[in-house]
């Protein structure tokens, strides 16, 4: 009796697992097996139905041709090869201040940055927009990355979680052989944040790539365009045409579905160590 | 030649030099705007003429009154129900993937997969499952025989509107919610189930006494993200449906984007947003006091 009571709970997890991954896939089955047909291919077949052939490109083709695609790729890794070396840089130099030392206003910046987290960025965009014209940053690629570096408090949080677990005793020892507090931060604390390092370069990496609200609102120039914008301007050109718009969607999911099932391990942790406090 | 400086004099200059910056930044993007926002808040200012015409209260005393603004907010409330059920969902899944199971770590890669995509391009992918006529889900609901259910008009019927978009929110992010959970379980000390299973609690009264209890601090942050995601909701309707049909998908934050960027009323927008982030607030508050009264016992 017991016996058969254990395999019916198996039954329905395993059950209840299979329905999970057939919602998850079925989505991007369909963009798939349609950004492979031609116009009149897919305007005759199924939405769900194979396409004749899984090597016809003409749909990517015109997409990078017609799309701008290649612009948006450039202009997003830009953004985030120069945030994510200003994040590393500043969320450090915190951390290692607050997390070493001790001084008289320390409880005060501190204060500061935890009640930062509380304040969504969204609520105070009508505000931040007018300090983004004033610095004559609209329209720039600057406009994103001051505000992808500046009001994201959560690296500071992520850092000072990491250097609480590295012993003082580490910087007490070199202090005893002379090394300078700028040394000690460098040679010491700066290599043995790498972990949160890894952490912040992953879930940032994923975050302003698929961030469309900042680059929509801030730079509306058509040069200027990251892949989320390029995205939002090529359906609008091209409603209605679905195979192609398709090729568009699965050009844009590739690069961090590939690089999830590499990182997988990594991002996981990333994304508990970054939430779970 | 830094070196050479005595510690306290070296502590100085690096605590200075080194928080400058990421102070000034803090203070530009994060402080400024926000008193920027209450100070426009009580003004009529249309966003580029210098003059800044001081209104009082008329801004709050309209988004109160205006019966049209605060509707709004109940277009937000179908992203509050999907997130409930994107919890217990995911906490579901948490235990099931927590407990010896063949292909454990396939499927944890498998449901988290929607996390990771590009939200506009998921956007999409639903308008296209959603289309009425051509959309995969229909075909899919004629397939296994709910004729009377493939007609449906997911994006372009009031009423519904909400809840499809919602469950796209869903699709994306229970994963994520699904992970955390999965983290606080193994958190959760061996021992206690080794020393329920001694006092002979059944595997149900193991979750509800046992599991669920200990990862309290963690549903209660998850389901403080589900309140403010759902009040903040803005990408997703704007992309699908342009806040459609006829406004029936517009939700808070679009609102005052619109408010701002299309009809250049920085004063009323400033005024929305405020009683926003006052919500938050609220939201926070109110956990934190249930939290500690939680904690007390």
């Amino acid at each position: 009796m017991a016996h058969t009571k254990f395999r019916f709970v198996d039954f329905i997890k395993y059950f209840s697992l299979l329905i999970g991954v057939f919602v998850v896939l079925f989505p991007p089955y369909v963009v798939v097996v349609n950004a492979f047909k031609s116009t009149d291919e897919f305007n005759s077949s199924s939405s769900m139905a194979l396409p004749k052939s899984f090597l016809n490109f003409d749909n990517f083709v015109a997409v990078f041709q017609r799309g701008g695609l290649l612009s948006g790729f450039g202009n997003v890794l830009v953004i985030i090869i120069i945030t994510l070396t200003l994040n590393i840089l500043f969320g450090t130099m915190v951390a290692y201040v607050l997390g070493r030392f001790s001084f008289k206003m320390k409880p005060v910046v501190f204060g500061a940055y935890l009640v930062a987290t509380i304040i969504p960025s969204i609520t105070t965009q009508v505000a931040t927009f007018g300090i983004i014209k004033n610095m004559g940053l609209y329209n720039t690629l600057g406009a994103p990355i001051v505000l992808y570096i500046g009001a994201d408090v959560i690296q500071i949080i992520l850092y000072l979680q990491f250097i609480r677990n590295i012993p003082v005793d580490l910087d007490e020892s070199a202090m005893v052989e002379g090394a300078s507090l700028f040394k000690i931060y460098r040679s010491i604390i700066f290599p043995l944040l790498t972990p949160a390092t890894a952490t912040l370069v992953i879930l940032k990496t994923i975050s302003i790539y698929n961030d469309m609200y900042i680059p929509y609102l801030y730079m509306p120039k058509q040069s200027l365009g990251v892949v989320t914008t390029v995205l939002m301007r090529f359906q609008g050109v091209n409603s209605g045409e679905w195979n192609l718009i398709c090729a568009a969607i699965l050009l844009i999911l590739l690069p961090t579905v590939v690089l999830y099932f590499f990182l997988q391990r990594y991002i996981f942790e990333g994304v508990t160590s970054g939430a779970v406090k | 030649m830094f070196g050479t400086l005595s510690y306290n004099k070296q502590k100085t200059i690096i605590i200075v030099s080194f928080l400058l910056i990421p102070l000034l930044l803090l203070a530009t993007f994060t402080y400024y705007p926000a008193i920027k926002l209450i100070y426009y808040s009580f003004t009529d200012w249309d966003g580029y003429s210098p003059e800044k015409p001081w209104v009082g209260l008329a801004n709050y005393r309209e988004v109160f009154s205006n019966p049209d603004i605060f509707k709004v907010f109940t277009h937000n409330f179908a992203y509050f129900v999907m997130g409930l059920v994107q919890n217990i969902v995911a906490i579901y899944f948490a235990v099931v993937l927590n407990s010896k199971l063949r292909g454990r770590n396939g499927f944890r890669i498998m449901l988290f997969l929607p996390y990771i995509m590009n939200g506009v391009a998921v956007a999409f992918m639903f308008g296209y499952v959603f289309d009425t006529t051509n959309g995969s889900l229909n075909l899919f609901l004629n397939n296994i025989g709910l004729h009377q259910l493939a007609q449906t008009s997911w994006l372009g019927t009031e009423g519904l509107v909400n809840y499809s978009l919602a469950s796209t929110g869903f699709w994306r992010f229970m994963g994520y919610n699904m992970v955390i959970y999965i983290a606080s379980l193994q958190a959760i000390p061996r021992d206690i189930y080794e020393a329920a299973k001694i006092d002979g609690a059944g595997s149900f009264q193991t979750l509800w006494r046992v599991t669920l209890p200990n990862m309290k601090a963690v549903i209660q942050l998850n389901l403080f993200l589900t309140v403010t995601g759902a009040l903040e909701v803005f990408d997703l309707p704007f992309v699908l449906t342009k806040g459609g049909p006829a406004g029936a998908s517009q939700t808070y934050v679009q609102r005052v984007v619109d408010t701002a960027f299309a009809f250049n009323n920085y004063g009323l927008a400033s005024a929305m947003s405020i009683i926003l982030l006052f919500f938050v607030v609220i939201v926070l508050l109110v956990q934190q006091l249930v939290l500690n009264r939680g904690g007390d016992k």
